[in-house]
């Protein structure tokens, strides 16, 4: 027996197996049930849904393809512009979150920052004192140069004397990272106020910056362990043939890095479509996306669980058939990113 | 290989100050080293200033607003600086029903259970803190955590008690622990059973992954198809037991449970997915050199695998307390907050003022939640996560 268990420690006995079984496929049907049912759902006629439950197409219930009808045919562009709206604004948050948050993690895990706490502070200091200018209504332009002249004056003359602390590449990853601690709520109502000076709401271009604020920390966290496995010789031989640094992340880094790469996009891409909290305080009709128009179906029509089932349908099906797809990826990345916190 | 400086001699970026600009005819080649030898700011610059721009400012804006009230005036509004009074709104004024809850008047059994619950955590702060050196700032740090746990539970047992109501603070707070519990023991239980050498495994793996990739908002309105004791697929079975038509809805535990059956659903796969990545890449020898020595599979779990994970697993329950304290889409499409506001979260909360245009208020809401949300992440960092990071 002993030796049975060493060849393969973790294989269960026979009534462990059929435990495990029944433990796994209760869970597993607590997960595919709610998708079936929603499935079933969007093929039903409202007689269906309203007389009482049914629960097996053709034996309970004839399906019927009119909410799908409803929902593609005739409020085409109602659901086309959301969903439209939710691909573009996913892929280009995504893939200039990726672009940001590639070129920073490169950066922290090659070079070594050593930045003067004062000179933050100052530069803080100074952001501040700029924004209250501008509230006092001073023109915007000048504030900003004004408060830019200052900091390099500070920086040029003052600063240099002060032997402060000093912020390290551990500390500039962890501040970017723990902005995730920061509930959206927290800092929404501003940036709602910035995008509406700027008559930037319910645009697409505000909903991107939004995402791409949101979700630069999970992309550093997600990538700083990708960056770091790509072994430094490559670089030091690319450098010594004579390439900058530019073509070394371009020609030799990027690539190997690729599988982290695509991973992290499609993952940050799977937070930027399911959002729905930034969305609703930035936009609302010309820049609606499908949560939002999803969530809108209760208040307009009452609960018309077919058609709802449909947008429900097609809004999921994209980020399943990506959840299939990258199954090993996540559990790798976020297992790394777990492990170094 | 972190915190080397490999290739060619590249000065330190980021505090590189501009050195006497000498006279040189511009090139190419000049442009391109003066580029390269920039290359550390300009890599980390624009994700520094992204997360400045719109993390950073809006957040000391937001405490500035919270500070003020909102008023509208002829072409635009302004901000009239108004001090704590929002906070004292919340915590003593006209929210404050709304925000910690009614008291409500606690019975002998509330007493009981009040002091049974004090009495286990103040012993498990005593033990954590006799555990290590005892320095004045960790005994200040755990006198901080003991009087607002205290606090924190006195807030709950009372608004919980017969004639209280729990504001969106106390409904926040069992969203996360009692959430976050679940999850994790759920999560748990599947990794460990998905770890086994089981035929079929890899489906298991993927049906378990799926519910976390799916919008908030369906999983809510799938939800509420899936409660509904007329037409949702267990209307017999709630028929049978004579609940037909009654309205979990209108039930406040019954609307928090189902918010909470969502969240569940939604973020086991987290904890599953992450738990099984570590269990899979935990060293076999222990466990073999255990099963030679024959220890019982529960021995096995509980002195050699567990410890084993608990980094990982320490850092999963971090994460997801974090996150969970945002929750926002399962009740505002669930239960739109109801019946009342019984099952509003904090992030909730904020929303509805900010659509009543109570901006001020709203932005002291959020920045409660804020200081929560640091509080217990960094009170989790320092008693427990450090110790078992440390060990395993």
């Amino acid at each position: 027996m002993t030796l049975r268990w060493r060849t393969s420690p973790t294989r269960p006995g026979p009534l462990a197996a059929v435990v495990s079984y029944l433990i796994l496929s209760a869970w597993a049907f607590v997960v595919l049930f709610p998708l079936y049912w929603l499935a079933i759902t969007a093929f039903k006629l409202p007689i269906h849904v309203n007389e009482g439950p049914t629960y097996v197409p053709f034996l309970d219930f004839q399906p019927s393809l009119h909410a799908w009808r409803y929902i593609l045919v005739d409020l085409r562009n109602d659901t086309l512009r959301p969903y439209l709206n939710t691909v573009v604004v996913g892929v280009t948050s995504s893939l200039l979150t990726l672009i940001l948050g590639a070129a920073a993690t490169y950066g922290l895990s090659r070079f070594t920052y050593r930045i003067r706490l004062a000179s933050v502070l100052t530069f803080l200091a100074g952001a501040v004192l700029t924004a209250f200018a501008i509230a006092r209504g001073l023109p915007w332009q000048l504030a900003v140069a004004g408060g830019l002249g200052a900091f390099a004056l500070a920086r040029a003359t003052a600063l240099r004397r002060i032997r402060g602390p000093r912020l390290g590449n551990a500390d500039i990853a962890f501040w970017m990272i723990s902005q995730r601690m920061l509930p959206p709520v927290a800092i929404v109502i501003p940036i709602y106020i910035l995008f509406q000076r700027l008559a930037l709401l319910d645009s697409r271009t505000a909903l991107v910056i939004a995402y791409v604020a949101a979700n630069l920390p999970i992309a550093v966290w997600l990538l700083r362990d990708y960056f770091q496995t790509i072994p430094i010789e490559l670089e030091e031989s690319a450098a010594i043939d004579g390439a900058n640094r530019y073509q070394i992340l371009w020609r030799i880094v990027l690539p190997l890095a690729l599988p982290g790469l695509v991973a992290t996009f499609l993952f940050i891409f799977v937070l930027a479509w399911n959002e729905y909290l930034l969305a609703l305080f930035l936009s609302s009709a010309k820049a609606q996306t499908m949560p939002l128009l999803v969530a809108a179906q209760n208040a307009t029509r009452g609960p018309q669980w077919w058609y709802m089932s449909v947008l429900i349908l097609l809004m999921i099906g994209p980020v399943i058939a990506l959840a299939i797809v990258l199954e090993r990826y996540i559990a790798r990345g976020l297992l790394l990113g777990a492990v170094r916190g | 290989m972190r915190g080397t400086r490999p290739v060619g001699t590249t000065p330190a970026a980021g505090d590189a100050v501009a050195r006497p600009a000498r006279r040189i005819p511009l090139s190419r080649e000049r442009f391109v080293a003066w580029a390269d030898a920039q290359a550390g700011a300009v890599l980390v610059l624009p994700a520094v200033l992204v997360i400045l721009a719109l993390s950073i400012f809006p957040l000391l804006f937001s405490l500035y607003l919270s500070l003020s009230r909102f008023q509208p005036v002829s072409g635009g509004f302004r901000f009239h600086f108004v001090g704590l009074l929002n906070y004292r709104k919340l915590l003593l004024g006209s929210e404050q029903e709304h925000f910690l809850g009614r008291l409500g008047d606690l019975g002998v059994t509330g007493w009981v259970v009040f002091a049974l619950l004090a009495g286990v955590a103040l012993f498990l702060l005593a033990r954590s803190l006799v555990a290590g050196p005892l320095a004045p700032s960790r005994l200040v740090g755990h006198l901080l955590v003991a009087a607002a746990g205290l606090l924190a539970l006195w807030l709950v047992v009372r608004t919980l008690a017969a004639g209280g109501r729990p504001g969106t603070l106390v409904v926040t707070w069992i969203y996360v622990f009692a959430g976050v519990a679940l999850q994790f023991l759920v999560g748990l239980l599947l990794a460990v059973l998905c770890a086994q050498q089981l035929p079929g495994r890899r489906f298991f793996r993927v049906v378990f992954l799926l519910p976390m990739m799916i919008t908030p908002v369906g999983v809510a309105y799938t939800f509420r198809m899936l409660t509904d004791t007329g037409k949702g697929p267990f209307a017999p079975i709630a028929n049978w037991l004579g609940y037909a038509n009654v309205s979990w809805v209108n039930d406040p535990w019954g609307a928090r449970i189902a918010v909470m059956i969502g969240d569940l659903w939604q973020w086991t796969p987290f904890m599953f997915i992450v738990l099984l990545a570590a269990l899979e890449s935990q060293s076999p020898e222990p466990v073999e050199a255990a099963i030679v020595d024959g220890a019982s599979r529960w021995q096995i779990f509980w002195h050699i695998t567990l410890p084993q994970i608990a980094p990982v697993a320490s850092t999963v329950i971090l994460i997801r307390l974090i996150e969970a304290f945002k929750i926002f889409d399962m009740p505002n499409v669930l239960t739109g907050g109801g019946p009342g506001t019984a099952t509003e979260s904090l992030t909730l909360h904020a929303y509805v003022l900010w659509r009543s245009l109570d901006y001020g208020t709203s932005a002291a809401v959020a920045y409660s939640l804020l200081f929560v949300v640091t509080f217990v992440g960094i009170a989790y960092v320092r008693l427990l996560h450090r110790r078992t990071t440390t060990l395993g």
